[in-house]
């Protein structure tokens, strides 16, 4: 009994050490951002604010252009989600529930992009948008997101799961295909559209190497591209404006992630993909 | 009865059915297939033509008036210092950064599927969250938790005597910070995984074992590990092929340096990239596709299905 005893505090003893590792940069961030420049980099560091202030954020949003980096990153990832809920489901029920020559060559084909590493499509996609005059669009931004292969394997698992007789059943009461699609499968896809969807979100707003390099301009940069470029390469770094920023780009995913977390849990666990 | 009379009347429309179901099926596949055939496969293969070429930024308005250079770039990069020292940098991201990982994540999924555990759900999400963070929000953190003055981690080393390091600007430290960085942001995505693999397991085979009087260790090492194993095998290959690409942590956290030391393939693709060098950097782009078939391949005959 004892012994048990013993094993289940050290157990709660390690787990919350290995809590506090990982969620503790996290609450040092949040606190530092309304710490004073000073206080900041006093030595040794601090947890608690001597004075709180809102001077960081403030810089952000008046001197700086984040609210439109804001605004710039939740467009681009509204747009993303949008087109892969979308196109992934039309695919992913194609290949699940529809006969069509040329279907398994195609999924086989869609699948093997998983394995591509991005810096092989990442030069010529560059060439292509910039000459097809997409260089600093939102067009730029978003057209090469919109297909994206995991989208496709959740849909298309997902769907196998469905039994062919709802939609038999549908297509006997003389429902057309695009009818069955939208008002059939479609609602049946919902737990399954809603791991894509945060995940393709997530991943949008954190997208940072393609609209680090496609937006050249102040008014298309994303948030992670603005705070990078404040971040690197400056000689002089305030911390308390770039641990500001950081929040800023955090603490959106925070509640994302939070009111939907059992939705990521589920979809990371049946496809094993984040 | 009932099929005499419908079989005349289902029998031809059953044909013209199966023929519009095909071109049904391509009219759902057509908006992903234009996309995917425009941004993903033409890219693909314009890399693997591209890599042949020696096309500049300065071809970028006329990427068809470029001249054929047969194998010179993947001859070139295999005689360029910076290219193999990269190679080597990721190799050792690799080699150590997917088993610390796997370890992380293994251990915090048993330690949070033992049974006895309450608030398994805020642990769950706590472990998680850095996955969900973008790697510039992790950067900023962590370049001043591992600064060496007002760095969190040197002052509290300090508290026990030990002078801390300049981890990032040391090229001793510097790419193994990156590696723990690396295992503390992407451990709890395998977490997850490993976590849904245990609860798979039955339970009557630990009652079994401890009846035979087996420990904890022995049944962790001989029940959950080889049950756990297409767990295994999947998150090494996943996380293999995620290193295998490293680049954005290097990015923001040490530009590459100090001296070249986070210098990964990616990173060093990128700058041929950004130098304008991009038949060169796709042959690199592409050398780096076989490295993560191979890696996968590797990975499927070592872990994968033995027993049978």
């Amino acid at each position: 009994m004892t012994r048990d005893r013993v094993a289940k505090i050290s157990l709660y003893a390690i787990l919350c050490a290995g809590l506090l590792a990982v969620v503790g940069p996290f609450l040092w961030m949040l606190l530092s951002s309304f710490k004073p420049e000073a206080d900041i980099r006093s030595v040794p560091p601090t947890w608690w604010p001597s004075t709180w202030t809102l001077d960081h954020y403030r810089e952000l949003f008046d001197r700086l252009d984040f609210p439109q980096y804001f605004a710039n990153s939740a467009i681009v990832a509204v747009l993303v989600t949008a087109g892969n809920l979308l196109f992934c489901s039309l695919l992913g029920y194609a290949l699940a529930k529809l006969d069509f020559p040329g279907r398994r060559a195609l999924f086989l084909t869609v699948l093997g992009m998983l394995m591509v590493p991005g810096m092989v499509t990442f030069v010529p996609q560059f060439v292509l948008v910039s000459n097809m005059g997409l260089a600093n669009t939102y067009a730029g931004l978003v057209l090469p997101f919109l297909a994206g292969p995991f989208g496709v394997f959740l849909m298309r698992q997902f769907l196998l799961s469905i039994p062919d007789d709802l939609i038999e059943a549908a297509r006997v009461d003389g429902a057309g295909e695009w009818r069955i699609f939208w008002r059939v499968v479609l609602p049946l896809c919902k737990p399954a559209l809603a791991t894509l969807g945060i995940l393709t979100f997530l991943s949008s707003w954190n997208n940072f190497l393609w609209p680090l390099v496609v937006a050249t301009t102040d008014d298309k940069y994303t948030l992670p591209v603005a705070l990078a470029l404040y971040a690197i390469g400056q000689n002089r770094i305030y911390y308390g404006l770039l641990l500001a920023g950081a929040v800023v780009v955090v603490v959106p995913v925070l509640i994302v992630f939070l009111a939907l977390q059992r939705h990521f849990m589920r979809g990371i666990a049946t496809t094993g993909l984040k | 009865m009932t099929a005499l009379a419908e079989r005349p009347v289902t029998a031809a429309p059953e044909a013209i059915r199966k023929r519009r179901r095909k071109w049904t099926g391509w009219a759902f596949a057509a908006p992903f297939t234009v996309l995917f055939l425009v941004f993903a496969l033409l890219p693909v293969v314009a890399s693997l033509v591209m890599s042949v070429t020696d096309m500049r930024a300065t071809d970028l308005r006329t990427p068809l008036a470029v001249d054929f250079v047969g194998l010179d770039n993947y001859t070139r990069l295999f005689s360029d210092d910076l290219f193999l020292r990269s190679a080597v940098n990721t190799l050792v991201f690799v080699v150590i950064g997917v088993p610390l990982t796997i370890v992380a994540a293994l251990a915090a999924a048993n330690g949070l599927n033992s049974g006895l555990i309450r608030f398994r759900a805020v642990f769950r999400v706590g472990f998680y969250l850095p996955v969900v963070t973008s790697i510039v929000a992790i950067a900023v953190i962590w370049r001043f938790l591992l600064d060496p003055e007002a760095g969190l981690v040197d002052n509290l080393l300090g508290l026990v005597g030990i002078q801390g390091p300049n981890w990032l600007g040391d090229s001793s430290t510097s790419l193994g910070s990156i590696i723990v960085m690396a295992a503390w942001r992407n451990f709890g995505s395998l977490m997850v995984i490993f976590l849904a693999a245990l609860q798979g397991i039955p339970n009557d085979l630990y009652e079994a074992a401890r009846l035979d009087g087996a420990g904890r260790w022995q049944q962790f090492s001989r029940i959950t590990i080889p049950l756990m194993r297409p767990a295994l095998l999947f998150g090494a290959v996943i996380t293999g092929i995620g290193y295998l690409q490293l680049f954005e942590e290097p990015l923001v956290m040490t530009q590459g340096g100090p001296l070249s030391s986070t210098l990964s393939v990616s990173y060093h693709i990128y700058n041929q990239f950004g130098f304008g060098n991009y038949g060169y950097a796709a042959a690199a782009s592409y050398v780096l596709f076989v490295a993560i078939v191979a890696l996968s391949v590797l990975q499927f005959r070592l872990l994968g299905n033995r027993d049978d």
